[in-house]
């Protein structure tokens, strides 16, 4: 494959960074700060997209900055599938700009250029992480995204909300710690930590042991996709502001937690020495379990934000699902999942905070008849949780559609199920909101209107970018199929 | 040429420019901090000068007097000691600066008796890394022991007992440190570092190197407070003037490390050391308990300067279990380290010094608001603990790395396990400051920024921590070169 | 047997228990003073044992030697001088700082220290 050096990932995680640097800078004038945050969101989405035709091309774009250890480079490398994570996030950073924007200047929150700021800074990671052409650059804004997500979540500095910042650390550096472990342990024995489409591991002689256990640390090591028993950082976490709730732990965090996960599984272990391990198919009945378990814990939540936390953690675990079926349906399957549930999830993010914005309201009960007042919001939320269960024409349907063929494909049944009854479930835990918001009475004559413009439009529009993307998906598919086809050989 | 005679020039500046800071007092009693600056930017000028020098031309060695060793004493110059001279002057010299507004605070009308001694501390520890002579090395100690007990003694009431038990601990150990080398010397009949070295071999069989090497080791290990005889430490660092304290952390433990590598592994063979009795892997062991337990007992602290105190016990048990792997990498890991933590643990002190400047405070749960009143030196702390946390991009990061790739290597996994989990304890001391200092005050607080000549050192530290972290091959690389040279 | 290496190396034995002496008066003793008594004993023991083993019986000093003769190696005295200077400007260190001290709190007593700098 055709391989162009080019400053474009370099740029994008620059602009960012940059953009963070005179947040700082011109923190006590919020019009200028809040314009130099959309203008480098916009700037950034276009260098993403510059790099489209080139990737479409079939070429790789790579950037070899210089080797911070010896033979340890900060190395950037767009294929298919980072270009595909790099376009979510940037794209998505815009719209949650001037949503948080709104919610911000609306309920008058303190410390926003530190808002602004550290959102900058989580950004830069996430696309940096997206580019990362090896496990070392990849864990350099790993830690950082950690570090500067902190202060994003303890914002409201309640006692509450630093004990779960406490946790949210705990957890997070800790998988920093197992994952650092595991990238020394690659470098050791291969001597690279490069990404390949074949995997780096097969081959060297590691001890089968060994790999387990570098497969096991590799997992704990991202935590960010929240996998079940370490998961609960995710709910704790959704006492940060709901714009924070909605890129970072819709999107950025936990996409970047799946994203590590399956950068791994693919390009590190690699699709065959999965398959020989049979740790493909271990990984796959432990997610399956985490999908099933997570909907349930779902259910049990009446604070809607908790809700979609615990949808979150089980739907990231489809992404790892579809990766692990290791047939190019199941990987294309997983891999567009990134981008529907991206879409799909933050628009209900949106919608919850719109809702605490206008009404206050933060637990389903409370929420009777709420659709009278804010009907746009309602519409969005209802796009966003029907594309969730995988109803057609929203995308989600497509994501699950091809994870339902790969499942046959390796014909494990029983993964069929649960894909099947995980929709059922999203169903019940969906279906409640959308009754109690539309059809039922409210309690009291409600006062309250839609949410500003600054967060309804952002909302709107992402409700209607991922019914679009339920019925044209062709251009991610193509996307996703450059990616698929370049770790399969096949199409 | 004035070129050839660097190695004694460094020492020389120090020791004239002491001896005239009293006469310099007696004229204008402010220029004595700058003369110590002038004197210790010279020596770190020649410091860069010599390790430029021995990267381009290999090591210098220099005859005291033109007596040849191994009659005569010898400066001998290679990349370690090049590499730790550089550290060490360079530490001092921002230091001095920032020691001109925080030692006029913190020891008001004393300018003649400390900038003396400041300059004779630089110049002791300047003179324990060039020299080649194990005896000389013996006197530098001692010269830059005495300048730190009286140093520290300056702190107040609370310095005076810290500086006592230092006193007979340093003591204990200098005698120790004197009583090894006499060993060695009577068996050798030489003082001759590389004579030394090359004498040996013939006489490993004999208990009394063993009894040497149980000496230095010991004696060593009080002076760099490895855990379990790290007593003095705390209470030392804790009461000394901020700028002592960060001085002390940053270059006086690193030079016993230096010390202890230099007679460990160039004045006895790496492969006695390792193979035949294992010192080596008994230092590790002692090391990997310290990290845990520095940790632990900084954990418990709540004075922000006993904290970093007892951190330092922690760090300094990263720089041991690397030199104690003694394989090439984790011995890599070791010694940058030294930089790292020299890097790290100054700068922290000085943002610890700057605190205390401005507020008066010490206790970590009152350093509420602390983030709005001073924010850049207290980002200058967030980067600093960062890097002693691990978090990349920091030179803390690179440096745990190799120790941890190096202790893979090893198959040494109880070490793996000490080394990444030390980080998440270290994460729990630091966040409760970050905790404390930028979150849960809503209010406006008026800015009260460290006065320029503080604050400029501190972001110093902090700028450096990050770009060396991002550019670590270089260290890397020098350090590499020296270590495959030593190392089988 | 066993009194033959003690008659042969007394000089040893006597800075042994020189040195345990001294270290005990620095580890043992409570009052300040006497802790810094301690450590002179444990230096001088030391330094007793550099000259001692320098010494050739029958030995002269090595100045202006016309013809072979057994002499005594200069050096390990020479290096003494160097450490008991040093030894002494600890001293001075120690008991300036004891003076310091006794100003401050009133007592040379370590515990009785101790309890007032609570």
């Amino acid at each position: 494959m055709e391989t162009v050096t080019s400053f474009g990932p370099g740029l994008a995680v620059l602009v960012s960074l940059i953009g963070a640097a005179m947040i700082l800078i011109f923190g006590r004038y919020p019009n200028i700060r809040e314009s130099i945050s959309i203008i480098a969101g916009i700037i950034k989405f276009g260098i993403v997209a510059s790099m489209i035709p080139a990737v479409m091309d079939g070429k790789i774009i790579e950037l070899k900055l210089w080797e911070v250890l010896p033979n340890l480079p900060i190395m950037f490398r767009v294929d298919a599938f980072g270009l595909l994570f790099g376009l979510i996030a940037s794209f998505l950073w815009i719209f949650t700009t001037f949503y948080s924007i709104g919610y911000m200047r609306t309920l008058k929150e303190h410390a926003q250029t530190r808002f602004f700021f550290c959102f900058a800074m989580a950004l830069s990671s996430a696309i940096g992480i997206a580019f990362s052409a090896n496990l070392f650059t990849l864990f350099i804004f790993y830690e950082i995204l950690t570090v500067s997500t902190y202060p994003l979540v303890i914002h409201i500095e309640t006692r509450d909300a630093m004990s779960a910042g406490r946790k949210y650390l705990l957890y997070l550096l800790t998988a920093g710690i197992f994952l650092l472990f595991s990238i020394i342990a690659v470098y050791h024995y291969t001597g690279t930590t490069d990404f390949a489409p074949g995997g780096i591991l097969a081959g060297k002689g590691i001890p089968v042991n060994m790999l387990y256990l570098l497969f096991i640390t590799f997992m704990i090591g991202s935590a960010k996709a929240a996998f079940m028993p370490l998961h609960s950082w995710l709910p704790s976490a959704m006492i940060a502001p709901t714009p924070v709730s909605a890129l970072l732990h819709a999107v950025a965090v936990v996409k970047v937690g799946v994203f590590t996960a399956t950068r791994i599984i693919l390009y590190i272990f690699g699709i065959d020495l999965m398959k020989e391990t049979g740790l493909a198919l271990a990984m796959a009945y432990f997610v399956a379990f985490t999908i099933i378990v997570a909907s349930l814990f779902a259910l049990t939540h009446d604070n809607l934000k908790k809700r979609l936390a615990y949808s979150t953690i089980s739907q990231l675990s489809y992404v790892i699902l579809g990766v692990v079926m290791l047939t190019p349906a199941g990987i294309t399957g997983g891999m567009l999942h990134i981008l529907n549930h991206a879409f799909m999830k933050i628009t209900l993010f949106f919608c919850a905070g719109a809702i605490i914005v206008a009404s206050g309201k933060e637990k389903i009960s409370e929420m009777n008849g709420i659709a009278r007042q804010m009907p746009l919001t309602m519409i969005a939320f209802t796009l966003g949780a029907i594309g969730m269960a995988g109803t057609p024409p929203m995308a989600g349907f497509i994501s699950k559609w091809y994870m339902l063929i790969g499942s046959v494909e390796i014909e494990q049944i029983p993964l069929l199920f649960v894909l099947l009854v995980s929709t059922l479930l999203n169903v019940a835990y969906f279906a409640p909101i959308i009754i109690n918001a539309f059809f039922k009475e409210p309690d009291k004559e409600l006062s309250y209107k839609e949410a500003p413009l600054f967060m309804l439009i952002p909302l709107i529009l992402t409700g209607i970018i991922s019914l679009v993307l339920g019925i044209w998906p062709d251009e991610p598919l193509a996307i996703v199929r450059i990616a698929v086809q370049s770790l399969t050989g096949g199409t | 040429m004035i070129t050839d005679h660097l190695s004694v020039l460094i020492i020389a500046v120090g020791l004239l420019g002491a001896f005239f800071t009293p006469i310099i007092g007696l004229i204008r009693k402010e220029m004595c901090s700058l003369w110590a600056s002038f004197i210790i930017l010279l020596q770190f000028l020649i410091s860069i000068f010599l390790l430029y020098q021995v990267i381009i031309a290999g090591n210098i060695s220099y005859w005291l007097g033109g007596w040849e060793p191994p009659w005569g004493i010898e400066y001998a110059v290679d990349l370690l000691n090049a590499f730790v001279l550089v550290i060490v002057a360079g530490i001092c010299f921002s230091v001095s600066i920032y020691g001109r507004k925080s030692l006029g605070f913190e020891v008001p009308d004393k300018e003649l008796p400390l900038y003396t001694l400041y300059i004779l501390l630089t110049t002791g520890m300047l003179g324990i890394v060039v020299t080649g002579d194990i005896f000389n090395l013996y006197v530098f100690l001692e010269i830059g022991s005495l300048a730190a007990y009286a140093l520290i003694a300056m702190g107040g009431r609370h310095s005076l007992t810290a500086s006592f038990n230092y006193m007979i601990m340093g003591t204990v150990s200098a005698s120790f440190i004197l009583l090894g080398i006499g060993y060695l010397y009577v068996m050798t009949g030489t003082l001759n570092m590389a004579d030394i070295s090359a004498l040996l071999p013939s006489l490993y069989g004999r208990p009394v190197i063993l009894v040497a090497i149980a000496l230095l080791v010991v004696g060593l290990s009080i002076k760099t407070a490895l855990f379990p005889l790290h007593t003095w430490l705390p209470d030392a660092y804790t009461h000394a003037p901020s700028a002592v304290s960060a001085v002390l952390s940053g270059t006086f433990t690193k030079v016993g490390i230096y010390a202890l590598i230099r007679v460990m592994f160039t004045v006895i063979s790496p492969s006695y050391v390792i193979e035949t009795v294992p010192v080596m892997s008994i230092l590790s062991w002692v090391a990997a308990i310290g990290i845990l337990a520095g940790s632990l007992l900084a954990i418990a602290q709540y004075d922000i300067k006993r904290m970093l105190a007892y951190s330092s016990v922690s760090q300094i048990g990263y720089i041991f279990l690397g030199i104690g792997m003694a394989n090439k990498l984790a011995m890599t890991g070791g010694i940058l380290h030294i930089l790292s933590h020299s890097l790290m643990k100054v700068g922290l002190f000085m943002v610890a010094g700057a605190i205390i400047y401005r507020t008066g405070i010490r206790n970590i749960y009152q350093l509420k608001g602390m983030g709005k009143k001073m924010p850049y030196t207290m980002a200058a702390f967030v980067i600093g603990a960062l890097s002693m946390i691990g978090i990349p991009p920091t030179i803390g990061f690179a440096s745990k790395f190799y120790l941890a790739w190096g202790a893979l290597g090893a198959g040494e996994w109880v070490f793996v396990v000490v080394i990444l989990l030390s980080s998440l304890l270290t994460a729990v001391y630091f966040w409760r400051i970050f905790e404390n200092a930028f979150f849960g005050v809503h209010e406006d607080i008026k800015k009260d920024e460290a006065p320029i000549s503080m604050l400029l050192p501190i972001l110093a530290f902090a700028v450096i921590t990050v770009l060396l972290g991002l550019l670590a091959s270089l260290p890397i690389g020098i350090i590499e070169q020296w270590v495959t040279g030593v190392l089988p | 047997m066993v009194l033959d290496i003690i008659f042969a190396k007394y000089n040893y034995i006597i800075y042994i228990t020189l040195m345990t002496i001294g270290f005990y008066g620095m580890i043992g003793k409570r009052n300040l003073i006497k802790k810094l008594i301690g450590m002179s004993i444990f230096q001088y023991s030391i330094f007793l044992f550099y000259v001692s083993a320098a010494d050739v019986s029958g030995g002269t000093a090595p100045i202006l030697l016309k013809e072979p003769a057994v002499y005594v190696n200069p050096l390990p005295h020479v290096l003494i001088l160097t450490a008991i200077v040093v030894a002494v400007s600890t001293l001075a260190v120690g008991l300036s700082l004891v003076i310091r001290i006794y100003k401050e709190f009133g007592t040379l007593d370590e515990d009785k220290i101790i309890e007032l700098s609570r």
